[in-house]
């Protein structure tokens, strides 16, 4: 079985994030780590290679990766936490591509690699238009598992199995493969990669692609291919300081006139 | 006039709160034609609401199959009927089920995709709150038919008695992933968290108990939020956490108890109408974007604000 996780670099989401003058996120004010939604698909990953006999019985697993050059970082984390490979979509043309253009960009790749099962996280903490995956399953018109908190894969009868945990409650889902699946935070503990896994990344394989090798023209994609446009931006105006008060046995009731003058109560 | 297509979310016919905020904002722009998926029986119960918000016509997508998530079958039924009416623009809601059927109906109509704009002018220029709220973005879509998804609790409802003309499409059983069974979720009397106008949130400083938290939110009628840490440490479910990642909320009332507010929280409250704060630390980060913060232990504050709210209730 072969399995392809789509993993993003993205500023920190722990650091505080702006744009830059050319509309765009500015990427270089925050830390680039591997999106904290993806290490949960990575780590899935590796926990569905384990419970299926591990490599030894043939699983591979693929990162796939669309960025500038930096964004290896990020791949060599998940190669270090245990996965195989790595591909990097990586081409000067694709700088400032929206969702649509990403998407395309993704699925020609998937349909190059051909994987049995796709995975993903959630959203990028970046974008977070978290669309991707169900674009993706357009354009491929594969089966698209969402919301995944438990995936099982049944090699023999060729279906992925997951339960899809929402707001709604818990549904059990099937596909056959290949499908695209969906992974929430918290489906699982993410390892952190260990020494040794961190010097065999060193040694593993990450293969470049560029447009022309993926057969997408370089106007197709990027700003100049967008099909949106950022007009102009501004800061939010800043939250005025509010009142602050210090509990010495009545703030809870202070509390409740202040949500009455507000009429909130 | 030009028609502004609205895609209803409801849960058997009952129409979520979404639907009516979309249709009002579609009154601004053009004419209202919402668009609902499921079966008849989901449309009678939908179609007071709709008229009551205003929507000059309706299409049905016939379908048995709305529980299990047709998200390209819907997908493909509203894009060929935005093609053939003459769609302007088609608003959706920013929920899970909103934006699975945004991305693909993007893809089949080789349109632009905005998500989480929180307003839209009549020239479509949307404005999106990002990075946590503190920064604005103001951008159009240049190609195909705008799809574009609007943050719950972004626009204020405004009722306009109408009376929609009604159509019904079938749409094609396309399920290629099924569901096996179900067990929904045991939904108290609280409101859906992204839906709801009062959210209080508990954080590290429950230390994991959360009963003064539930108690103020059911005297105020909200939701309850967590953050991060509280959702790691397994206090509360995943599916409660509000913030970078987790949910993104903006009632007209946040009440962060025991929570510090790094940026990894704020990100998905920071817009919130009104901020209340009751936490230990005066140094909490959180403290600089409260309206009203209480310096002080949350498990002697709360109760005595929960009490205080049921007392002028009576």
């Amino acid at each position: 079985m072969k399995i392809l996780v789509c993993v993003k670099q993205v500023p920190d989401s722990w650091a505080e994030k702006k744009l830059s003058p050319a509309k765009v996120l500015d990427r270089e004010s925050a830390d680039a780590v591997l999106n904290d939604l993806d290490e949960y698909a990575v780590e899935e990953a590796l926990r569905i290679v384990e419970a299926n006999g591990g490599a030894e019985a043939g699983h591979t697993i693929t990162l796939l990766s669309m960025g500038p050059e930096r964004a290896q970082e990020a791949l060599r984390k998940g190669l270090s936490m245990g996965a195989d490979a790595a591909l990097h979509i990586h081409d000067g043309a694709l700088a400032g591509s929206d969702a649509l253009s990403t998407s395309r960009v993704l699925a020609e790749a998937i349909k190059k690699e051909q994987p049995d099962l796709i995975l993903t996280g959630t959203e990028s903490t970046d974008a977070r238009m978290s669309v991707i995956p169900s674009m993706i399953s357009e354009r491929l018109e594969l089966p698209h598992l969402s919301f995944a908190g438990d995936v099982q894969v049944d090699i023999s009868a060729g279906k992925v199995v997951t339960k899809r945990m929402t707001d709604e409650g818990v549904e059990a889902m099937e596909a056959p493969l290949p499908a695209i699946v969906t992974v929430i935070e918290k489906i699982n503990e993410p390892r952190y990669p260990s020494f040794k896994g961190i010097m065999a990344a060193k040694k593993k394989p990450i293969t470049q692609m560029s447009l022309a090798d993926l057969g997408i023209a370089p106007n197709e994609v990027g700003t100049g291919g967008a099909w949106s446009e950022v007009k102009d931006f501004a800061l939010a105006p800043a939250r005025g300081a509010g009142v602050k008060v210090v509990d010495e046995g009545s703030a809870g009731s202070a509390l409740v006139e202040f949500l009455a003058e507000k009429r909130l109560i | 006039m030009s028609k502004v297509f609205v895609f209803v979310d409801h849960t058997n016919g009952a129409v979520a709160k979404t639907a009516s905020e979309l249709l009002t904002l579609a009154r601004s722009i053009g004419q209202a034609h919402a668009v609902i998926a499921g079966t008849s029986s989901d449309l009678d119960a939908a179609v007071p609401v709709l008229n009551k918000f205003g929507a000059s016509s309706i299409t049905l997508l016939e379908s048995g199959e709305i529980n299990n998530h047709p998200s390209s079958a819907i997908a493909i039924a509203l894009a060929d009927l935005a093609k053939s009416q003459g769609a302007k623009v088609i608003l959706l809601p920013s929920t899970a089920r909103g934006k699975e059927i945004a991305g693909r109906l993007a893809v089949r109509l080789e349109s632009g995709i905005i998500t989480d704009a929180i307003a839209l002018t009549p020239e479509l220029v949307s404005t999106q709150s990002v990075f946590g709220g503190s920064t604005l973005v103001h951008s159009q879509i240049v190609k195909g038919i705008p799809v574009i998804t609007i943050r719950p609790n972004a626009i204020e409802p405004v009722e306009a008695a109408g009376s929609a003309a009604i159509e019904k499409v079938a749409v094609a059983a396309i399920i290629t992933a099924k569901i096996t069974s179900r067990e929904p979720a045991v939904r108290g009397a609280r409101p859906e968290l992204s839906e709801a106008n009062i959210i209080v949130s508990g954080g590290r400083g429950t230390d994991g108990n959360f009963a003064p938290i539930e108690e103020l939110a059911d005297a105020l009628g909200g939701a309850v939020g967590a953050s991060r840490a509280a959702t790691d440490a397994g206090w509360y479910p995943h599916s409660h956490q509000v913030g970078q990642t987790g949910k993104t909320v903006s009632p007209a009332l946040y009440v962060a108890c025991g929570i510090s507010g790094a940026i990894q929280h704020r990100a998905g409250m920071q817009t919130s109408k009104t901020i209340v704060v009751v936490n230990k630390d005066p140094e909490a980060p959180i403290f600089d974007i409260a309206d009203f913060g209480v310096v002080g232990d949350l498990f002697a504050v709360a109760p005595q604000a929960t009490a205080g709210i049921k007392a002028r209730k009576g």
